[in-house]
């Protein structure tokens, strides 16, 4: 078999494993939809991160910015939102079949499109500031919009939002909510895969390895970087509108702009698995999410410090990921090819 | 809506109540005075921005807290705070700080923050997530006609605040360590070579803004509240107060600090008491797009 034919075969097994999974393992329905909301988190944070040297901390952001404009929109269509949330859930409330699915479609492009409004407007105030205060900045702005939005009582303040139930049975709508995440991951990948190796990828490449030698070779960087970060948040805006409904009610702090929580998982996977590498996300969502489950599972209580401590460690002792990792031990898998001069002398000095 | 314009009436109609509202807030803007400054002296000597400040100094108020309940005066909870915080410290440095100086700066901001998560979720496990403080039997004073009330434990806090900013800058300023600390600060290889052990100085200088904090901390708990997830504002305050001030800018840090309480104090009085987080985060971008503009004249000046 030639090395094409391996990789499509590669392929072809992972999309049977992602459509069949959730029928061999039908106990963890809602395990592989989170599954792939961290994938999508991820990869898209690696967009900036990885690739672009964007260091963000508030992607977390467009997810909540994104759960709130489906609400708003799936609710908006059929109800007055400032008395629906008024009432929160008086039960006189209902929809139709019809108006979920349409709340559903219209609610998730709209808060995908505004998320990537959203981060232009942003960039373009934030894209000024470097390195750490970059992430400084951007983890600024999803605290502050988080209680901002607690207070705001037109979206039900404290209290969140619920959304309509889905039409149909309990497991029928894990399914669904499986199929909608699972779906965005893989269009998202195919997406980064074919923009990675465009002349966007490489001018991206270009920001992060030297942002002024960039600009001075003619790269229009603020447009650049404000596209990135554009497409990236209408991805995570996506999964945020997904998680809406998968969720059903959520509220500000906890749910939607849950800085601490997603909003630096997001930023272990990607360093788990290996900064500015294609696969490297991906794995690093898997790997952390096992833990995260194993954590949650027999550690219970002190799960969260144990989340903290991979956090550290991660970032302190295994900072390149694991595709790192592989590519300084077997640079050849990835295409590269190492002086036999080089390699002795890597290995006396190891 | 109606709201916000019938408090600023109020303001207006009463100007004393301006008065009172900036007394607070240069109360509580000292003990943010006091963690930006330990922020910008770490950040100054070994280029490390510690977003765990905030929960260094809810780690102190637990101790003084705990310590209080096990029959210990409140007021002697802040030298205590000061030393099991100073070792605490020393600890993360040893373990987690040392290993990331050399590293960009993101990678320490990370590192910084997920000892944060370690710490409020540890706090949280051991005093549970309810808000806490610690009653002090002492009298409040009164002025014009009651409409000014300082109670002395406020006042005693400030002071104990004072003095300890005092005693650092003496300490900078005179001691053999502290003329080390700020020899490193300013080139960390020159000092190497003239035979300042510098690691020595790191773990010194990460130990001591700990133990700032910690001080902090065991005031606050006596004339403010804590909560282990409290945390992370005290950080972004202090961060603020520092990108606002600068490096090395100590009268600017004060005059920061206590400028951001009194912000802070308008703020909940206009906005109403929920929006007292949101105030706080929303200053520091103010701050930042402020510097980023300030950098843009500067540029447009050297074309």
């Amino acid at each position: 078999m030639t090395m094409a034919q391996k990789k499509w075969l590669f392929y072809a097994l992972i999309i049977a494993f992602t459509l069949f999974a959730p029928f061999i393992f039908p106990a963890f329905r809602t395990q592989l939809a989170t599954l792939w909301l961290m994938i999508i988190v991820a990869v898209t944070w690696d967009m900036t991160g990885g690739q672009m040297g964007y260091n963000s901390l508030g992607n977390i952001f467009f997810y909540g910015t994104g759960m709130y404009v489906a609400a708003v929109v799936t609710i908006g269509l059929v109800y007055d939102v400032g008395e629906y949330t008024g009432a929160a859930g008086g039960g006189k409330y209902a929809f139709t079949d019809a108006q979920y699915f349409t709340g559903l479609v219209l609610g998730t492009i709209a808060a995908g499109v505004f998320c990537a409004l959203s981060a232009l407007v942003l960039g373009y105030v934030l894209f000024g500031l470097r390195g750490p205060y970059f992430a400084i900045g951007t983890l600024g702005v999803a605290i502050a919009a988080g209680e901002l939005v607690s207070n705001w009582d037109w979206v039900g303040g404290g209290q969140g939002i619920a959304l309509p139930v889905f039409p149909g049975d309990f497991d029928s709508a894990k399914l669904f909510i499986y199929y909608l995440f699972a779906g965005t991951g893989v269009v998202l990948f195919i997406f980064v895969k074919w923009l990675y190796a465009t002349r966007f990828g490489a001018a991206i490449n270009a920001i992060r390895d030297d942002e002024e030698k960039a600009e001075a070779m003619g790269l229009h960087t603020l447009m650049y970087k404000l596209m990135t970060w554009a497409m990236s948040a209408f991805f995570v805006g996506v999964a945020g509108a997904i998680s809406a409904f998968q969720l059903i009610h959520f509220e500000p702090l906890e749910t939607a702009y849950q800085t601490i929580n997603l909003g630096i998982f997001m930023v272990v996977c990607v360093l788990l698995g290996g900064k500015g590498t294609l696969w490297g996300p991906v794995i690093g969502a898997i790997l952390f999410h096992i833990f995260k489950e194993v954590t949650w599972n027999y550690f219970l209580g002190w799960q969260w410090v144990a989340l903290g401590a991979l956090i550290v460690i991660t970032v302190v002792y295994f900072q390149d990921g694991l595709m790192g990792w592989l590519q300084h031990r077997k640079p050849e898998w990835f295409g590269m090819r190492v002086e036999k001069r080089d390699r002795l002398a890597q290995e006396a000095s190891e | 809506m109606d709201q916000i314009i019938s408090n600023i009436g109020l303001l207006l109609e009463f100007p004393i109540v301006n008065l009172k509202i900036i007394i607070d807030g240069v109360m509580i803007g000292a003990l943010f005075a006091l963690a930006a400054y330990g922020l910008a002296l770490v950040w100054g000597v070994m280029n490390v921005k510690n977003l765990a400040q905030g929960d260094f100094v809810i780690a102190g108020g637990y101790i003084s807290w705990w310590l209080a309940h096990q029959g210990l005066h409140p007021l002697l909870g802040v030298p205590v705070s000061f030393v099991i915080m100073w070792g605490i410290g020393w600890v993360c440095y040893k373990l987690v700080i040392s290993r990331v100086i050399e590293r960009d700066l993101f990678t320490s901001l990370l590192a910084t923050f997920g000892l944060a998560i370690m710490m409020a979720q540890i706090m949280n496990l051991l005093f549970g997530s309810d808000t806490q403080s610690l009653k002090l039997d002492y009298e409040t004073l009164y002025f014009a006609d009651g409409l000014i009330d300082v109670p002395i434990a406020k006042l005693i806090g400030v002071i104990m605040a004072a003095a300890l900013a005092a005693a650092v800058i003496i300490f900078m300023k005179s001691s053999r360590m502290g003329q080390a600390i700020r020899a490193t600060a300013q080139d960390a290889r020159a000092a190497r070579v003239l035979g300042i052990d510098t690691e020595k100085v790191y773990a010194f200088t990460f130990s001591l803004n700990s133990a700032i904090c910690g001080a902090a901390g065991a005031i606050i708990v006596m004339v403010w509240v804590i909560q282990p997830f409290y945390g992370i504002t005290y950080s972004i305050r202090a961060f603020v107060i520092v990108t606002a001030a600068g490096l090395g800018n100590l009268p600017g840090v004060i005059a920061a600090g206590l400028g951001i309480g009194a912000a802070e104090q308008y703020g909940s009085h206009i906005f109403g008491i929920g929006y007292q987080q949101a105030i706080a985060v929303v200053l520091l971008l103010v701050v930042l797009v402020y510097r980023l503009a300030q950098q843009r004249r500067v540029r447009q000046v050297l074309k």
